[in-house]
């Protein structure tokens, strides 16, 4: 990764009431980094507010006590977004399905990965601190 | 963010105030399902002063729309802004609603 510096490092419970406000302080910093206004009211939103409550509620299992940590990196071209929760991690292949096929287009689940893959350049997970889910939006 | 509900002739009309995320998706669903459970039919949501949708948002719009076809009625959209026509066209959820670009126009469709 290019230089970089941390926009933000919050640790929230891990509850979906808390998604709403980390959202709204990554919109403030899109902003303030002049990303297009579609990055900043729908890419970033929704791809953010998707890894955080699959972080809350399948990562730690909508388990009380347990917390998410969420932190945005800004370097020269990126705006990265590092997503940990507690839980064992996932393979994103595995997990993502198509939801615009026949057969997926009127469940009701599912479209989560699939939206974070469309609306972000880069999405990676992997282990370190615990499972982290990696969003990487290029900034111009 | 809120969910307030007006009647127009027969037809229920939601608006969708905020967002309509994971954290709010059940009130909205509960409140379509207690109209249904009353007998309307005809339903419209209204996202003119909505924000973003996550996919549970989306999930909840196609439950409702599956629900309420089940029980003889219809559920329709209107109203998309230009990120949200880009979030139905991705998963293309434009293809299995009908979402007409004002409220006007929606009702007329009933």
């Amino acid at each position: 990764m290019a230089e970089s510096r941390v926009a933000f490092d919050l640790h929230i419970p891990s509850d979906v009431e808390y998604i709403e406000g980390v959202v709204e302080l990554a919109r403030q910093r899109c902003r303030e980094l002049k990303l297009s206004p579609t990055k900043c009211s729908l890419n970033v939103p929704v791809a953010l507010s998707e890894a955080l409550s699959n972080a809350i509620l399948r990562g730690n299992d909508k388990t009380g006590g347990k917390a998410v940590r969420v932190r945005a990196i800004i370097t020269d071209t990126d705006l990265v977004f590092e997503i940990v929760d507690e839980g064992p991690g996932f393979d994103l292949d595995e997990c993502e399905q198509d939801c615009t096929t026949a057969e997926n287009l009127s469940k009701e689940e599912g479209r989560g990965l699939f939206l974070m893959r469309r609306l972000m350049d880069r999405v990676e997970s992997f282990r370190d601190e615990g499972n982290v889910v990696r969003l990487t939006l290029h900034r111009e | 963010m809120s969910f307030s509900i007006k009647k127009n002739a027969e037809v229920v009309v939601v608006d969708v105030e905020g967002q309509l995320i994971v954290g709010n998706r059940q009130e909205l669903k509960q409140k379509v399902l207690d109209e249904l459970e009353k007998g309307e039919k005809k339903f419209l949501i209204d996202f003119s002063q909505t924000g973003y949708i996550d996919s549970s948002g989306l999930g909840v719009l196609v439950s409702l729309s599956k629900k309420i076809r089940e029980q003889g009625g219809e559920l329709r959209l209107a109203n998309l802004n230009d990120d949200l026509q880009t979030l139905f066209e991705l998963t293309k959820l434009d293809t299995l609603f009908q979402i007409s670009d004002t409220r006007e126009r929606a009702l007329e469709s009933f």
